[in-house]
């Protein structure tokens, strides 16, 4: 108990991780970020008087929470809308519908104008490390222009925060006259999370921010992000569409399928229990490498439904292999079947029913 | 490992080679800019190289070329040579105006309608109106508005030319916009200034030049034309649209008349055009990358 206590205390966010992997924090104390039942539609424009024809349902009712020093994996299939989540939270995109509680506060309402403020708390790192730096920008400036838009550090002053800035995510300060092209694609990833530290935010939105890298350079990223996640207690929304990557770095790991959240739960339970036939499919399809292990692996049969005409009920019984009646009627709430683990599924039962 | 791209590796050239090899792969953008430097010295030159152009000779008019006299006279015994070199200002400040004009205007307006959609759907209808416009002709009616000068001159060709560059620049932005370092500078606070002048114009520039090379060779092709219709300017200053003009009645007596001035214009357009198209493959990193 003691030596519980003392860890508990010299290692303060290492407490916050365990606890949020326990699942106990969530009602004690406020998240960094809360969304609420976020939704995001892109209308297709088209014909007479380019009216709207359709929509794009990218995101549809959405919801979820980070604690500080957390990392919340979203994964799902390339278009299941998991980076207009990242988006829509940044207000880089304006949500339709829902709201995004940003320490504790409503940001859903705030004018684009006016939220440079609020943008400070929150910073995003791209998933292409060559097109998300300015190719005619030297990476010192690259890195030192978030201090100069808030008026936070000038001439000096910024140079040494530049500087801090490159030696905290691993490249050398001599690096800041170079421009991106004369980076590797790691040493530029680097850059953007020097970037999006500049700012001392409380929440970063890391974008498939290794999906462009090769694997050696994947688990450096990795590993940095962890280290700064542990040093400086941030909040991470981590999207992505590697599992193993997602369980490496994840402590709640939520499954997107369709622009709808289907299951979310701690890093263990999803692995160990998947409750989800989408999310028990996406892990069969994991590699092993291990030649000798038989596995049923569940290939699903068929396309993703198009967004524009998501299917009723369900989104997930056109491809599911449990497809009862009920799932082409009735939408499955999203409902905790275990102990604060949620899915959305009709075949599992609601542990407070 | 991430170190390799140490600059250890990375061998520097002096920057006298860098310039050789840069001149070696761009052959055209070296002869181009050659050609326009040597008419950008004759045109400040002229007033020493040669007599006054508007010294009239009744004695000697209508002179060979040769004879001390290297392109003749004309019907009024002025020196063609003198007059076909000093021709080379107005052509050479008409030219290079406009396309600063244009330039700028063209870039202002573009970055804005490329930026805000209400802008946009405004400016570009208008836009749209004025390249309705035969340009010859709304020169031509500017001219007769406001009376022939050079300054007009360069306005009447310069409106013309603006919305083709605001298309091409408003285009660029739309691209540019929508990728994500612009988003990675919305998201560490940039305000709009910032965002159009330091993100988005730098990458519009490439382009932009070679465009500008362009309005350059047509506005002095246009100015010629104008002086020629005696719309353009004013007689009594000897540009080479203006000695072609007077020279056409005696074309079959005295052809050098407008020969001299018409083969200086072809060569300074045909140098501006060379420039452009080299600067055009010599900017676009996509052609630079392939001939690497």
């Amino acid at each position: 108990m003691v030596i519980e206590w003392l860890a508990g205390k010299v290692i303060a966010c290492g407490v916050s991780m365990v606890e949020s992997i326990v699942g106990q924090s969530e009602q004690s104390r406020s998240p960094v970020l809360e969304i609420q039942d976020l939704a995001k539609h892109f209308p297709v424009r088209g014909g007479f008087l380019s009216r709207v024809s359709a929509n794009v349902y990218a995101v549809d009712g959405v919801s979820f929470s980070i604690q500080a020093g957390e990392t919340l994996g979203l994964v799902g299939e390339s278009g299941c809308g998991k980076s207009t989540v990242g988006k829509t939270v940044l207000r880089l995109l304006d949500p339709t519908a829902g709201r995004v509680i940003l320490n504790g506060e409503d940001i859903t309402k705030v004018p684009r104008e006016s939220l440079r403020e609020q943008r400070r708390q929150m910073q995003i790192v791209f998933q292409d490390p060559y097109s998300s730096l300015n190719p005619r920008m030297p990476s010192g400036k690259i890195v030192g222009e978030p201090l100069e838009n808030y008026g936070l550090k000038s001439g000096k002053a910024k140079d040494e925060a530049v500087v801090a800035l490159f030696e905290r995510v691993g490249l050398r300060a001599e690096q800041a006259a170079k421009y991106p092209h004369e980076f590797s694609g790691g040493q530029r990833q680097r850059l953007g999370i020097a970037r999006a530290l500049a700012l001392n935010p409380d929440l970063i939105v890391a974008d498939e921010p290794v999906s462009a890298l090769d694997v050696s350079v994947q688990a450096q990223v990795i590993n940095l992000l962890m280290d700064l996640q542990r040093e400086l207690n941030l909040a991470y929304l981590f999207i992505s569409h590697d599992l193993a990557v997602v369980e490496h770095i994840s402590h709640r790991i939520a499954v997107m399928y369709l622009g709808k959240i289907v299951e979310l739960t701690d890093k263990r339970s999803l692995f160990e229990a998947p409750q989800h036939p989408y999310t028990e499919a996406l892990l069969s399809a994991v590699p092993v490498p291990d030649p000798t292990q038989k596995r049923d692996r569940i290939i699903l049969r068929g396309d993703v439904p198009s967004p524009m005409n998501p299917p009723p009920g369900c989104t997930f019984h056109t491809r599911c292999p449990y497809v009862e009646d009920i799932c082409r009627v009735e939408v499955p709430p999203l409902q905790e079947v275990r102990p604060s683990h949620y899915a959305a599924c009709h075949l599992r039962e609601a542990i407070s029913s | 490992m991430d170190a390799m791209a140490d600059e250890s590796l990375v061998v520097r050239e002096s920057l006298g080679a860098r310039v050789r090899q840069y001149c070696r792969r761009n052959p055209t953008i070296v002869i181009g800019a050659l050609l326009l430097l040597m008419m950008l010295i004759i045109a400040l030159l002229a007033s020493y190289l040669t007599p006054d152009p508007m010294k009239l000779n009744p004695i000697k008019r209508l002179r060979v070329p040769g004879e001390g006299m290297l392109f003749g006279t004309d019907m009024y015994g002025r020196d063609v040579f003198a007059r076909t070199l000093h021709g080379s200002r107005i052509s050479l400040l008409v030219g290079l105006s406009a396309a600063a004009v244009s330039t700028f205007f063209g870039l202002t307006i573009g970055l804005l309608a490329g930026y805000n959609r209400l802008f946009d759907t405004i400016v570009m209808r208008f836009m749209d109106g004025i390249m309705a416009i035969p340009s010859i002709l709304l020169a031509i009616a500017l001219v007769s508005l406001t009376g022939a000068s050079v300054g007009i001159v360069i306005v009447a060709i310069s409106i013309p030319e603006i919305p083709r560059v605001v298309r091409l620049v408003r285009s660029v932005v739309l691209t540019i916009r929508e990728q994500p370092y612009v988003e990675a500078a919305i998201s560490v606070g940039a305000r709009l200034p910032t965002i159009l002048l330091r993100h988005i114009l730098p990458n519009t520039l490439a382009p932009l030049i070679v465009q500008a090379t362009y309005v350059c060779a047509s506005a002095m092709i246009t100015e010629a034309i104008l002086s020629f219709l005696g719309a353009g300017t004013p007689p009594d200053i000897p540009s080479w649209g203006n000695v072609i003009s007077e020279g056409r009645q005696y074309f079959q007596r005295a052809p050098w008349i407008i020969f001299f001035p018409g083969v200086f214009l072809t060569i300074t357009v045909l140098a501006v055009n060379i420039l452009g198209d080299g600067l055009r493959d010599g900017l676009d990193p996509r052609i630079a990358r392939q001939m690497r």
